[in-house]
């Protein structure tokens, strides 16, 4: 019925006037269509490249680990779980995994904590100021390779300068390349000589927007150097904060030129004691194994663990940032 | 690392793409005299090496005199392992390999099982320029010769003559020659010297016992893999355990190795402190030595070696596929390994030649080398060279030789139980099977 009574009257306008509701009919879905979907090809150069070069390694990846493939013979067999399960009970596997987050810690935190207090004295009214600030980053700008090259002799188990100069003290020479803790802290070492100037500028830029008046009107309540250094410039850059232990957190998760250079055969040790995760990605992968599937299973799993590390991160931010909410908020009460 | 590799590669493609088209320009107006190149354009030729190869820039120079048109670049990696890894990762990643890329013995069959790789060098113009077993390393089983030789590795005993005498041993060549028991050498004999050094001066007596190790790994016929099956044996092989527990007691019990590993920032150095009076020294190590030691005095080379006598590495030079110009790296690759140029190889570096009419030359017969007192090491390597029993080596060799390297390594100089690093090493082969 409704069809029927429809199409009469759509034929009666048609000769009357066909064109003008048609295209005012057009243009108002191109219209419709610019407003709905538009923003979406405005944002669309950004997911098609991250598809390009995040998702499809990422989904090739989880494809490769489920095959039997070889470095230089390809595809093989379809093996499922097969590679997982051998890396996991690969004593290997397991060296890497504590080493990663040993050389983490052993870098992370010094190193924040430093960059911190840097950032803070460069922050300071100095003479030579710029001198000062650029002199930091000068490390940053030394390529990983020679910064590990030098550290490898200053490292070196019986002609380096480190063990000699502790032996001057008395200290009975340290393992560098032989013992697990000590190869952590040499490589932590050159981490940290590389990375602090940079995390400290990145501080000192959070710090320098901190308002001054907050300072005078502390200074003005008889607050000492130290107390507004903790009551006032490490809660207003909190937010900064976080973002540099995230950066850290994924730089150093996934660390490898350092301990690789750390000496000339490049596998982490003759007992793997400082091979990272990535290095024995790269073991796998290119090494003695050329078992690319066995190198994208360990990939995975390095996926997932930097994945829930970031999502502590995520909560720790969430949780830092409403904790320090009401500070910002009893700060301005006061002013 | 991949994107890494390939961006590097897109950029030295785009750079040398311009360099091309410039260059192009210039030079075509005496395109007619140019002879020597076959693709009638300026090309660079990259040479992939490790170590030392005693390839020099004036004989490159004189290959881009003779040959118009033609750069050469050589690219020189620390270390053997380096290389391999280099190699195996362009390999795969499908491009940026050098034109021409250096193999080492120890790790040319895990790639002879992709010969697709790599260019037939085969030639009648270089039939018959090498020694049989040399050619045969790296012939595929349907007659594919994927590498020519460059070097062999002989063996004799590289030691100071200042630090021999200060214990009281005798110094002058001939005498530690008879020492170490002339051509009835036996490893336990070798020990045996350095106990007496040991227990003289209270000192080391060589540098690492996993070089030591090698040694002896390299003079067993089948040491880890079944010839005729490839099954892996490194574990039914008694004689495996033997030698590692020989070479572990005497580096350990016995104080005689400094402690070393190989190619260490701390190896290097002992060269220039007296860190150890011996060492196992095939012909391409007496550049290392000299190069490492410069300044010092008192090295020596004698002409014996425990066990008669042993190969260690040597290597050959391959063409990928991949690379833009095989021809023209063929062509340079079969003028490395001349008898002429590997001649002057050894001059400069030791690096023993492969070539019959090369063995046979008055200039290698006579030649002496300076830093080792004026040995006459041409005469002592090609004695050295005489009986090499040529062990099989199947393409988890390597793999299994750094195992055992390792965990030599980590007896020897890190002070681990030998026993645990055995049944370490015992879990690394056991997860190739």
């Amino acid at each position: 019925m409704a069809t029927s009574t429809t199409q009469p009257r759509a034929g009666r306008r048609l000769p009357d006037s066909p064109r003008p509701p048609r295209r005012v009919g057009f243009s108002q879905t191109l219209g419709r269509w610019d407003v709905k979907v538009s923003p979406y090809l405005y944002i669309s150069p950004f997911f098609l490249l991250f598809a390009l070069t995040g998702l499809f390694p990422l989904a090739y990846t989880a494809y490769v680990s489920v095959y039997d493939w070889h470095l230089l013979g390809g595809q093989g067999e379809f093996v499922g779980f097969e590679n997982f399960a051998f890396v996991f009970q690969e004593p290997n596997f397991w060296k890497g995994l504590r080493n990663t987050f040993s050389i983490f810690l052993l870098s992370t935190i010094p190193q924040l904590m430093v960059a911190v207090v840097v950032a803070a004295l460069l922050d300071a009214n100095l003479r030579a100021r710029t001198f000062w600030r650029m002199g930091v980053l000068v490390p940053y700008v030394v390529a990983p390779v020679a910064v590990a090259l030098i550290f490898g002799k200053l490292f070196a188990d019986q002609s380096g300068l480190v063990n000699t100069v502790l032996g001057f003290a008395g200290v009975e020479p340290i393992k560098w390349h032989g013992s697990v803790l000590p190869s952590h802290a040499a490589i932590a070492s050159m981490v940290n000589f590389r990375w602090t100037g940079y995390n400290t500028l990145i501080l000192l830029a959070a710090m320098q927007a901190v308002p001054r008046d907050l300072y005078e009107a502390a200074v003005i309540d008889g607050a000492s150097r130290l107390r507004q250094f903790f009551s006032i410039t490490i809660p207003q850059i909190r937010p900064t904060i976080i973002f540099v232990v995230i950066t850290s957190t994924i730089g150093g998760l996934q660390i490898f030129d350092e301990p690789r250079m750390f000496d000339q055969t490049g596998q982490g040790g003759p007992g793997r004691q400082w091979m990272t995760v990535t290095m024995y990605i790269y073991e796998l992968g290119f090494g003695n194994q050329k078992s690319f599937g066995r190198a994208a299973a360990v990939a995975w799993v390095l996926f997932l663990i930097i994945l829930a590390v970031g999502m502590l991160n995520f909560w720790l931010t969430r949780r830092i940032a409403s904790e320090s909410t009401p500070k910002q908020a009893r700060k301005k009460v006061k002013r | 690392m991949r994107k890494t590799t390939r961006k590097a590669w897109a950029l030295a493609a785009g750079m040398t793409s311009i360099a091309l088209v410039a260059t192009a320009c210039s030079s075509s107006n005496d395109a007619a005299d140019d002879e020597g190149t076959a693709d009638g354009g300026d090309i660079t030729l990259t040479v992939a090496t490790f170590n030392e190869f005693g390839y020099t820039d004036e004989m490159f120079d004189r290959y881009e005199a003779e040959n118009p048109g033609v750069t050469i670049e050589q690219k020189v990696a620390a270390t053997s392992n380096e290389a391999r890894e280099n190699l195996n990762t362009r390999l795969a990643a499908g491009s940026g390999t050098a034109d021409i890329e250096a193999i080492e013995v120890d790790w040319l069959p895990e790639l002879m099982q992709y010969p697709d790789y790599f260019e037939d060098l085969a030639s009648p113009d270089v039939e018959g320029r090498w020694l049989p077993w040399k050619v045969a390393q790296a012939t595929t089983p349907d007659g594919k010769l994927i590498g020519y030789g460059t070097d062999i590795g002989p063996e004799g005993i590289a030691y100071r003559a200042d630090l021999f005498e200060a214990a009281g041993l005798p110094s002058d060549r001939e005498s530690v020659a008879a020492l170490f028991g002339g051509a009835d050498a036996t490893w336990d004999g070798f020990f045996e010297v350095g106990k007496q050094y040991t227990a003289a001066t209270g000192k080391p007596f060589f540098d690492s016992a996993s070089a030591i190790y090698q040694g002896m790994v390299n003079q067993e016929e089948a040491a880890y893999e079944d010839p005729d099956t490839g099954d892996i044996t490194a574990l039914d092989n008694p004689r495996i355990k033997e030698m590692y527990d020989q070479v572990t007691a005497a580096a350990v019990n016995d104080k005689l190795s400094a402690h070393f590993t190989q190619w260490s920032d701390d190896w290097t150095n002992s060269f220039q402190t007296d860190g150890f009076a011996a060492m196992l020294a095939p012909g391409w190590m007496l550049g290392v030595i000299s190069g490492n030691a410069a300044g010092v005095t008192g090295w020596d080379i004698a002409d014996v070696f425990p066990g008669g006598s042993g190969n260690w590495g040597g290597s050959f030079l391959t063409v990928p596929s991949q690379g833009a110009n095989v021809d023209a790296a063929k062509d340079l690759a079969a003028w490395l390994t001349a008898p002429e140029q590997q001649i002057e190889a050894f001059q400069n570096k030791g690096t023993f030649p492969s070539q019959v009419e090369a063995l046979d030359s008055d200039e290698i017969k006579s030649a002496t080398n300076e830093f080792f007192n004026n040995a006459p090491v041409g005469e002592i390597l090609a004695n050295r060279a005489k009986d090499v029993v040529v062990p099989f080596k199947g393409p988890q060799y390597f793999t299994i030789q750094d195992a055992i390297s390792n965990a030599i390594v980590e007896v020897d100089v890190n002070g681990a139980d030998p026993a645990a690093q055995w049944d370490t090493f015992v879990q690394v082969v056991q997860g190739l099977g």
